[in-house]
């Protein structure tokens, strides 16, 4: 059985408090948009096929990308239709989400 | 400590230390806390296999996850359809189940449900016993409505004229009847009125038995006979695949609502139009919601689907049961489709972890939808959305001026096709 020190969980809790946006105070708001890309760039970012992982990428450059896709900057098959799907703060929530993600 | 482990302690230290354990969920006890408690899952699919893998992630194996499937393996439906243009073997598009139970600790019980009793919160299987649920996730995928095509409703005429709209045995059926008629000889197609599962499947297949055709019998022809109005999806990228790539070998046939067929002459009945024989006649014939939704009491649209809350994938009508893929009332611009299945698992699974460990589900859901269709071997064309919470709608609705389908056809595309197979099967399976 695992146990978890209390003091430990809420100070974890505290610190989901912090980085809780407008968006709602879903602490895994980031794991789920995350997760809405999966299905082509692998779970937690993993890639096991040829477009690339997104685990351990840096958070600006993950952005700046979506960002050219959105605008048409960045030409793409399919990014430019899905990036504008995303408003500017989810991009940023699931950029953040992948940097924290170890590169497998 | 992982990733996972620090969102699920956010979890857990936000929703009071031990609110599960005190509400009493099973399966507490051995977490110290959090999210625990029962979760079943009838069918091993697009939606349930990814449900079962994503609930162990996310509840850092804190919740106990039964997946009931009566099929040993997993045989995927997209991409399947290259096995009847003999690109691809049924193996290519076969996967384990069991990834599920070493890496991720979900229980697999090869069995079929046969009944749920949503009081007592059981499902009742085929082999006998029952299995109790904190939370039931019914990803049943469809039952056929034999009743609209009389003829058909009997195993003897169904092992005749098949519909492989449900992949394995019947995939590998259709292609040896297609390798076993002579050069010169029709294969038609019919296609139910929508909505029915993967949209632009049935063209996809017409493309692929197109392929098979002009390689190995070029006299033979494809007839597409659509119960449609026009080509369900990526219309304008079919009809030019028709007209140019397959020109003189696919007709496309709008309004034929099938209503019968004759199945010693392969003949397809239709309400208005002159009937059709073939030499190879396959059918797609309507669907709805598997049984076994109906006998959760889930089945709330037309009699036909069911309606869920989108934050959730709850059912409207019955509490503590959840329903993905197919099986759903879609919303608008939400395909039935393998990939969308997906995306409502796994909102689906955050909102179970997060509803075992006395949290809300995430308000602001978001799905996302990308078909790919072989139109030769290599070649491939996409249509994708992106679909967001609306909260004063309660609804998912695609985001305006998103998605879209490729310019044109290209080898790009099938090497991205061939990605999101690998990716999707992993997300689920791996
Ligand atoms: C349907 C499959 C699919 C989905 C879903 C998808 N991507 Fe992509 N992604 C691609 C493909 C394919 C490319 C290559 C560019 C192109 O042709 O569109 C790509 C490229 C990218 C790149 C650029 C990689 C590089 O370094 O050049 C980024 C960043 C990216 N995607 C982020 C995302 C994020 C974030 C999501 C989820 C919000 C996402 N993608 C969802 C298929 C997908």
């Amino acid at each position: 059985m695992r146990t978890i020190p209390i003091v430990l969980a809420a100070t974890v809790a505290a610190l989901g408090a912090v980085h809780a946006t407008a968006q709602g105070s879903d602490p895994n708001l980031g794991r789920s948009l995350a997760a809405t890309c999966a299905t082509c760039h692998g779970t937690n970012g993993v890639s096991v096929g040829e477009v690339e992982s997104l685990a351990g990428k840096p958070k600006d450059e993950i952005v700046r990308k979506m960002q050219d896709f959105k605008s048409g900057a960045k030409p793409a098959t399919v990014m430019h239709q899905l990036a504008k799907g995303y408003s500017d703060e989810q991009i940023q929530l699931v950029a953040g989400w992948f940097a924290a993600q170890k590169a497998k | 400590m992982s990733i996972q482990r620090r969102d699920f302690l956010q979890a857990l230290g936000a929703a009071g230390f031990g609110t599960a354990a005190m509400s009493g969920l099973p399966g507490c006890a051995t977490m110290g806390g959090g999210a625990g408690g029962k979760v079943v899952v009838v069918g091993g699919g697009y939606g349930g296999a990814t449900a079962a893998k994503h609930i162990r992630m996310w509840s850092d194996g804190g919740v106990d996850v039964t997946v009931v499937e009566p099929n040993p393996e997993f045989i995927s439906c997209p991409v399947s359809n290259l096995v009847l243009g003999g690109s691809k073997q049924i193996a290519d598009v076969t996967v384990s189940y069991d990834n599920l139970t070493k890496r991720h600790g979900v229980k697999m019980v090869k069995d079929m449900a046969t009944a749920v009793d949503t009081d007592k919160r059981t499902v009742r299987l085929a082999g006998g016993g029952e299995l109790p649920y904190d939370r039931l996730i019914l990803s049943p995928a469809i039952d056929f409505m034999w009743d609209k095509v009389p003829a058909l409703d009997n195993a003897d005429a169904q092992a005749k004229i098949l519909h492989a709209w449900e992949a394995g045995a019947q995939t590998v059926a259709l292609r040896n009847q297609l390798v076993a008629m002579a050069d010169g000889g029709v294969y038609a197609i019919s296609i139910p009125v929508a909505p029915y599962r993967c949209p632009p499947g049935p063209y996809e297949r017409a493309c692929q038995v197109a392929w098979y055709f002009k390689r190995a019998k070029p006299k033979s022809k494809v007839l597409i006979l659509d119960g449609n109005g026009d080509v369900t999806s990526k219309g304008p990228l079919f009809k030019k695949a028709w007209a140019e790539e397959y020109k003189g070998i696919v007709e496309y046939r709008p309004n034929h609502v099938l209503t019968d067929v004759d199945v010693a002459t392969r003949t397809a009945k239709f309400d208005v139009q002159d009937s059709v024989k073939a030499d190879v006649l396959n059918v797609v014939p309507p669907q709805r919601a598997a049984a076994i939704a109906r006998s959760a009491g889930v089945v709330t649209a037309n009699d036909r689907w069911c309606e869920v809350d989108f934050l959730t994938f709850e059912s409207v009508k019955v509490k503590n049961v959840h329903i993905l893929g197919d099986a759903i009332q879609i919303a608008m611009g939400m395909p039935k489709s393998g990939h969308m299945a997906n995306q409502h698992a796994k909102v689906c699974a955050a909102a179970v972890v997060a509803l075992l460990s006395g949290q809300a589900p995430n308000p602001t859901p978001v799905l996302t939808n990308t078909c790919y269709s072989f139109i030769t071997d290599k070649d491939v064309v996409h249509v994708c959305s992106v679909h967001q919470y609306d909260k004063e709608k309660k609804t998912m609705l695609p985001v305006p001026g998103s998605g879209g389908v490729s310019s044109a056809m290209s080898e790009v595309e099938g090497r991205y096709a061939f990605n999101w197979a690998k990716n999707i099967w992993a997300d689920m399976l791996a």
